[in-house]
């Protein structure tokens, strides 16, 4: 039998328009095997945690690059927390400086964050070592 | 009953995100729950939408859930884009299209992989439709990968199956091979703000005033999704087949040729597992495999050979299964 699949949910969040990252990402976990559900620029966080509910995703990814992450990574984790999903593995990445990052780990918003110049294998590697 | 299952009675959309991940992933409790669920399937109407990459499938989706929302409809989408032969891995990306309609909870949308089905359709399709089917959706839109020619398994699965092309998409002599272009019940013609409209139309028409019998005649419906244009016909165009369908009795005809399949699926899958699980235990199949790979023994004899060990029909008739 095959390893279940892992789906991962990556989504582009508030009013940022650059999602070159954010393809990149969903291409390179792609090639490591993963289902990657893309849904485009400017969602809100009730879209994400709808989408995220309806997809049955086992992670969600975020990227922000508008400097909105203190905002939507919490409201976000608390919407899937609302829907039952609390479980998901969340991961951001984005430009985070890094009193913010810890500040979301330590108050339990993201598992993890990553930011410029992390390697896509140093990702991939973690998402896999969750399951 | 499955908590799962009264869940989803009840209207819990996790509980039907949660059972479609169950079949998808052909998880033990698949069958059971399917069992429990089966009574309550059977009233939705499935819509499939096929055609080329590109060609505006889930933009038309997107346009055609709008209509179908006015109209006061619950609607399901079941999305699917292929799967990598290589990693595994997809990109599931129709759901960007529709992203608008995702706060709307009277419509649920799920992204499926291929997971190695050919056929324009992932492996688990047919299961998961009938789990939106018992969560209360009057419509399914069930959106293909995108096709090349002889991807056709939606024809079998849709009760109205729909075909979007766009302008210039070839010759005349493209319109008459086989394959796609046969099992439209409408046809439409996105992106019809492009040259080649209107010879596009005439071909497919010329194409369809071919056939000789009567029945449905396919309409051919232009569209420019992203204008919101023309997407009025298409909704009329699917509401007049689904009446010409039960009108004609062919609705009732198509469903119990689907019962039957599902039945002989059914059959085979437990037959072959009851087959394979006695092999295993009583029968060392390495050593046959040598015995056949060294050319002793031919696999045509040896496969006989084996089922005569097993005496497997004759087990079967007093059994449950």
């Amino acid at each position: 039998m095959n390893r279940r699949k892992i789906r991962v949910l990556v989504a582009k969040p508030g009013l940022d328009g650059h999602d070159r990252g954010a393809r990149v990402i969903a291409r390179a976990l792609r090639d490591a095997g993963f289902e990657v559900i893309y849904t485009g620029l400017h969602q809100t966080p009730e879209q994400v945690a709808e989408t995220a509910l309806q997809e049955d995703v086992d992670v969600v990814g975020l990227s922000i690059l508008s400097g909105a992450h203190m905002t939507l990574v919490p409201r976000i984790k608390k919407l899937l927390i609302d829907n039952g999903m609390g479980e998901v593995l969340m991961v951001v990445g984005g430009i985070i400086p890094g009193d913010d990052a810890e500040k979301l780990l330590k108050e339990g918003h993201a598992e993890q964050i990553f930011t410029p110049g992390d390697s896509l294998d140093r990702i991939i590697g973690y998402i896999s070592s969750k399951f | 009953m499955h908590q799962l299952v009264t869940d989803l009675l009840n209207g819990n959309r996790r509980a039907a995100a949660r059972m479609i991940s169950h079949v998808e992933n052909d998880d033990l409790i698949k069958r059971e729950l399917l069992k429990e669920l089966y009574p309550h399937t059977g009233k939705a109407y499935l819509i499939g939408i096929t055609g080329a990459p590109g060609s505006g499938k889930s933009s038309l989706v997107d346009c055609l859930l709008q209509e179908m929302r006015n109209d006061g409809l619950k609607i399901g989408v079941i999305a699917v884009d292929p799967t990598s032969p290589f990693s595994g891995g997809a990109i599931l990306g129709d759901r960007i299209r529709m992203q608008d309609h995702a706060l709307d909870h009277n419509i649920f949308i799920r992204s499926m992989g291929t997971r190695g089905s050919l056929g324009g359709l992932s492996r688990s399709t047919r299961e998961a439709i009938q789990v939106l089917d018992a969560f209360g959706k009057d419509i399914i839109l069930i959106e293909t990968v995108g096709v090349g020619q002889s991807e056709v398994d939606i024809v079998k699965t849709a009760d109205t199956t729909v075909v979007v092309l766009t302008p210039a998409g070839g010759d005349s002599v493209q319109t008459i091979k086989a394959g796609i272009m046969e099992i439209a019940d409408i046809f439409v013609i996105n992106k019809a703000d492009l040259p080649g409209t209107e010879r596009t139309t005439t071909e497919i028409n010329v194409m369809l005033d071919m056939k000789k019998e009567g029945g449905w005649r396919p309409p051919v419906v232009q569209t420019v999704s992203v204008q919101n244009k023309g997407i009025n016909y298409l909704w009329e165009s699917l509401q007049e087949h689904r009446i010409y369908m039960q009108e004609s009795g062919t609705l009732e005809n198509i469903r119990l040729e689907r019962v039957k399949r599902e039945l002989t699926d059914q059959v085979e899958f437990l037959l072959k597992n009851s087959v394979w699980n006695q092999v295993k235990e009583e029968i060392k199949l390495d050593r046959l495999v040598e015995e056949i790979a060294r050319r002793e023994k031919d696999p045509y004899s040896a496969a006989s050979e084996l089922l005569d060990k097993l005496n497997i029909f004759e087990q079967k008739a007093g059994e449950d299964g």
